[in-house]
């Protein structure tokens, strides 16, 4: 019993740690191009882009 | 704005490209967005792009342009998002750029409603991720329950799994909560109605359960419910997010408003629905008309095809009025503003589009209809368990508890993912065909259709002429290229295009003469390609007909032949459909003889021509009154009531604005094919929803008598009903089974225009 109080909590803290780690993902926007996402694995020019996106 | 551009705009009035330039930017800015780091952000639909090498290209090509801060390609969309370092630089450079890229890019307004849309799958999308935690979650703790768990560590894990039942029920339950009320304030039942009222009653139910330190709680079943629901939910959500913005993604460069002339002289560029009667707009080749208007000055010649239907260019002077919507050909004219926006042409067919699509509202769903008989029964086999078990045991709590057990079994959990993910997969077939679905009604309706009506121009045809050029020598070919070059006239367009291998050779003076055809001089001597008048003044024989004409000063006259050229697979497309029970007919806004050539290339005996938008629209409705169920094919503004009156309808990519929004069906191929095949998987889509209700109705023909017996415990609920949503989505599946060609090879297809994937019937 005294196991339980300890391991429930514990399995319900890692649960909301995915549920907020999906919502964050969800809101930084990892999801809005999914088929692309796949398709950029393949570029080399991904430094490229990056570096021009950080500049503004 | 307005003041820099009237800058430009004085010192380009002369120049007709340079103004419609300016005039492209100026829709484009307003279209664009002011991001907080005072950079400009613009959104462009490019259908085209299909692969990880199109990413790359675009990207890297837009980067490498002076004013281009950042650029990201959205694939799933077909999207690029381009920001430029300042909202004063003209972002109209930006068509040119991609254009030499390779792909066509068309702008996409971002202060419609596109955006609401996505915030709302994304607000699915979270209550989906939380229904998806709470479930496991309390599935864990009801498994140990299951298994044995007793006394107070039962007590407690009820307790825990109420605390997270309850939140997720409020928070997740929400769209169902609303559909179900708003259902019952206009004396109706959907499906959400026994849906919430199940949820409801077993959260309540379980909660007595919890503090009386009863032995079963429904907890995991309410929640899972939920879960499984939201899942159909999001993928109805998502498809319909997809096609509207693919639909809006194709929204080309509209007048959206119009450059008026000021008394001092100077040109401003006004929004169209701030445009007067009595203001002078000038409106350069090249351009659509922004409102109904009297021509002052100028000549040109006008495509009305988008008002008529009529594909021959209209000549057009002083005095002449013009409907908006009407495409500019040749010159510039000023012209004085007859009516408001809001009362124009163009203003009229939106309220008759709006009536029609209104008759098509009276539509019920399938699942809808399911509902009606659905949602009743299971109230009153509910009730009835009720009373039975009060009249045999007189035991209130478990009569109470089993009328709550059968209302929870026959909660229609695979009822509810039955139709959207048969749609769902559907609509993703279709869409790697080319063919974008609108909403999944329409796949619905197209599987019930019985009668097939065509429009022509744009339709059975591509709009495009084509010439045909014969005996013309290779000197005075590469002059006739030359003069057809310098127009944009679909007659100089189709020549040059004819002519495409000859190199055109150097010309003084080209210049066009609007409603004639073009001039020029050649190594010193005229030539002229038009009107047969026009061009027997410099022959040396005036040539017969009226058709088009080629000649160079003193020497023979040419005659080329233009016709329309008829859509791939046309003929093919309605020889199936006839095969199918379908008869076609074709209702044209073209002269009789125009259509009659057509109708009988492409195989169909019944036509109608000289059609108006609202004697097509009446044509719909009477075919409906006499019981058939009417397909929709055409492209035109004049053809939008109608595609909007149809039972469903089909519109080509390259339709007007109108058109497209009006349709349930766009294809984005040339080929016609797209009507049988997207009708093929409608039909399997059909077939598959029929199944999934059956396989729903057999899993309640299992569960209800063990509910109405009083066996169904939690672990008995959850099973069943995890079991029947799995089989239902297990059968759904099936429809992505495609014959023939494989996905890379399906995706070739599309992505190249011309050729054809073969239909498959």
């Amino acid at each position: 019993m005294t196991g339980l109080l300890l391991l429930v909590p514990i399995a319900l803290f890692l649960g909301l740690l995915g549920l907020a780690g999906f919502l964050w993902s969800l809101s930084s926007g990892q999801y809005e191009d999914l088929d692309g996402a796949g398709e950029r694995i393949l570029n080399d020019d991904g430094p490229l882009t990056r570096k021009t996106e950080k500049r503004d | 704005m307005n003041c820099c551009g009237a800058g430009l705009a004085a010192e380009c009035t002369n120049n007709t490209k340079d103004l419609a330039l300016w005039q492209r930017d100026e829709e484009l800015r307003r279209s664009g967005r002011v991001m907080p780091d005072g950079t400009a952000e613009y959104v462009f639909s490019i259908p085209q792009i299909h692969c990880g090498a199109c990413i790359s290209a675009i990207e890297d090509g837009l980067l490498g342009v002076e004013g281009v801060v950042a650029s990201r390609v959205n694939l799933t969309l077909r999207r690029a998002t381009v920001r430029l370092d300042s909202p004063e630089r003209a972002p109209g450079f930006l068509f040119d750029v991609i254009g030499k890229i390779g792909y066509k890019a068309m702008p996409l307004d971002m202060a419609d409603q596109a955006h609401e849309q996505a915030r709302q799958s994304s607000e699915l999308l979270k209550a989906l991720a939380v229904s998806g935690f709470a479930a496991s979650n309390i599935m864990l703790l009801s498994v140990s329950v299951w298994s044995g768990a007793e006394g107070a560590t039962r007590d407690l894990f009820h307790l825990v799994s109420a605390m997270i039942a309850l939140p997720t029920v409020a928070y997740c339950g929400r769209p169902f909560f609303r559909s179900a009320l708003a259902a019952l304030r206009v004396r109706k039942l959907n499906m959400d109605v026994p849906i919430s009222l199940g949820v409801i009653l077993a959260v309540a139910l379980s909660l007595y359960e919890t503090f009386t330190g009863g032995a079963e709680a429904y907890f995991d079943a309410a929640v899972t419910l939920i879960f499984f629901l939201l899942i159909g939910r999001y993928l109805d959500q998502l498809m319909r997010e997809r096609a509207r913005s693919s639909v809006l993604g194709l929204a080309r460069l509209a007048a959206k408003g119009a450059m008026v002339v000021l008394e001092t002289g100077d040109i401003r560029y006004v929004p169209v629905d701030e445009i007067e009667p009595g203001m002078r707009v000038r409106v350069p080749a090249g351009e659509r008309m922004p409102v109904d208007a009297r021509i002052l000055t100028g000549s040109t010649e006008l495509d009305r095809s988008l008002v008529t239907g009529e594909s021959a260019p209209v000549l057009a002077g002083a005095g002449d009025a013009v409907e908006a919507g009407t495409f500019n050909l040749t010159g510039s004219v000023d012209m004085e503003v007859l009516r408001p926006a809001s009362q124009s042409f163009l203003a009229e067919v939106m309220r008759m589009l709006e009536a029609a699509e209104q008759g098509r509202g009276r539509y019920e769903r399938i699942a809808d209809r399911m509902a009606r008989a659905y949602a009743p029964s299971v109230h009153i086999l509910s009730a009835s368990a009720f009373v039975m078990w009060m009249l045999i045991t007189g035991d209130f709590h478990q009569s109470l508890y089993t009328a709550i057990a059968v209302l929870i079994v026959t909660c229609p959990c695979a009822l509810g993912l039955a139709v959207p993910v048969v749609h769902v997969i559907g609509a993703g077939r279709l869409f790697q065909s080319g063919i974008l679905m609108r909403d999944g009604s329409a796949l619905e309706r197209l599987a019930e259709a019985n009668h097939a009506v065509f429009d022509k121009t744009g339709t059975l045809t591509t709009g495009e002429a084509l010439a045909t050029v014969s005996n013309l020598p290779e000197a005075e070919a590469r002059i006739a290229r030359a003069l057809a070059l310098n127009s944009t006239h679909p007659a100089s367009r189709a020549v040059a295009q004819a002519l495409a291998g000859t190199v055109p050779i150097e010309g003084e003076a080209i210049t066009e003469v609007a409603g004639f055809g073009m001039e020029g001089i050649f190594d010193g001597r005229r030539a002229r390609l038009g009107r047969a008048s026009f061009v027997g003044e410099i022959a040396a024989v005036a040539p017969a007909g009226e058709g088009l004409v080629f000649a160079v000063e003193g020497g023979m006259s040419h005659a080329i032949a233009i016709a329309e050229t008829i859509r791939d697979g046309a003929a093919q497309a309605i020889a199936v459909l006839r095969a199918q029970g379908i008869e076609s007919e074709i209702l044209s806004g073209d002269a009789p003889a125009a259509v009659g050539r057509i109708a009988k290339a492409v195989g169909i005996g019944k036509w109608r021509a000289g059609e108006t938008p609202a004697s097509k629209m009446a044509r719909l409705e009477q075919l409906r009154d006499q019981g058939l169920k009417t397909l929709m094919v055409g492209d035109g503004l004049n053809d939008a009531p109608a595609l909007a009156a149809g039972h469903v309808s089909f519109a080509p990519a390259t339709a007007s604005d109108a058109g497209r929004f009006a349709a349930d069906f766009i294809f984005t191929r040339n080929n016609l094919s797209a009507i049988v095949e997207a009708r093929d998987i409608s039909l399997q889509a059909a077939k598959l929803v029929r199944q999934n209700f059956g396989l729903a109705i057999a899993y309640n023909f299992i569960s209800v008598p063990l509910a109405f017996a009083g066996q169904v415990t939690p672990l008995v609920a959850a099973i069943a009903m995890s079991t029947s949503s799995i089989i239902v989505l297990a059968n759904s599946l099936r429809l992505q089974r495609r014959n023939g060609a494989t996905m890379a090879t399906k995706r070739e297809l599309v992505a190249t225009p011309g050729k054809t994937i073969g239909a498959k019937a």
